[in-house]
């Protein structure tokens, strides 16, 4: 059991609602006195998250699991997969459609984001299943 | 130097007013993850992205306000947004070069 347990939806096809559970995540790490870095890692790496969840997957699932030394973010979706995440990984690569850049997403920032601001990010992924994203930051980096 | 007169000093409307935050520097960018990772809490951020999305990073990246350029647009629900979140927006018929300029000045 963690100190804290926090678990959203994350809607699919709806940019407005995006930036909800991060936004929410902060705010609950900011109100226990969270180390301020590793709160603005957990922030940029769950948004990250989320909108690749809006964008490739129709939405899923967030889990938030905080406890004193690392919070542990968990992404889970049941959209189309990564089907080369090698490639995925790569800062600039993108499969995202254009009204998707439009709105200034898009760019191939994503998961590299994702893996610059936590401290371990571990894949797992099935085409046409879904993927699971577990991201842990460190509250002491 | 608080937002409020630095908005004063570079001329800028405000769209949303939310909290008078003390500003230290400025970050320019449209493009959101990069934005994101980079802007520093405080930071006046100069953009020309009016939508929820930039509201929502205008939050994770704590800068103390939007700055938009060249009159861009703030959509309705961006404005909703901001007014919950209670981030300040501001606009300027400038671009954000000259807007970079006058803060420049105004700051230093």
């Amino acid at each position: 059991m963690s100190m804290l347990e926090l678990k959203y939806i994350v809607p699919g096809d709806d940019f407005t609602r995006a930036g909800e559970a991060s936004g929410d995540v902060k705010h609950k790490l900011k109100k226990i006195g969270y180390n301020p870095d590793a709160i603005r890692r957990v922030s940029i790496a769950m948004y990250e998250g989320e909108i690749n969840m809006v964008i490739h997957a129709g939405g899923g699932e967030a889990e938030v699991n905080i406890d004193p030394d690392r919070v542990e973010i968990l992404l889970i979706d049941h959209g189309p997969g990564i089907a080369d995440v090698e490639k995925a990984m790569q800062a600039g690569f993108s499969t995202a459609p254009d009204n998707v850049r439009s709105l200034g997403f898009g760019a191939g920032m994503g998961l590299p984001n994702m893996k610059k601001y936590s401290d371990e990010m571990y894949i797992e992924t099935e085409v046409g299943k879904g993927s699971t994203v577990r991201m842990i930051v460190y509250a002491q980096r | 130097m608080k937002i409020s007169e630095l908005a004063e000093k570079c001329g800028f409307i405000a769209l949303n007013f939310a909290e008078d935050r003390d500003v230290e520097g400025c970050y320019i960018g449209d493009l959101l993850s990069w934005v994101m990772g980079r802007a520093k809490e405080n930071n006046v951020w100069l953009t020309v992205m009016g939508n929820v999305n930039a509201i929502a990073v205008a939050v994770l990246a704590d800068v103390s306000a939007i700055v938009l350029t060249e009159n861009s647009a703030l959509d309705s629900e961006a404005l909703e947004r901001a007014k919950q979140r209670g981030v300040n927006i501001y606009s300027t018929e400038d671009n954000t070069y000259e807007t970079a300029k006058k803060i420049i000045a105004a700051i230093e």
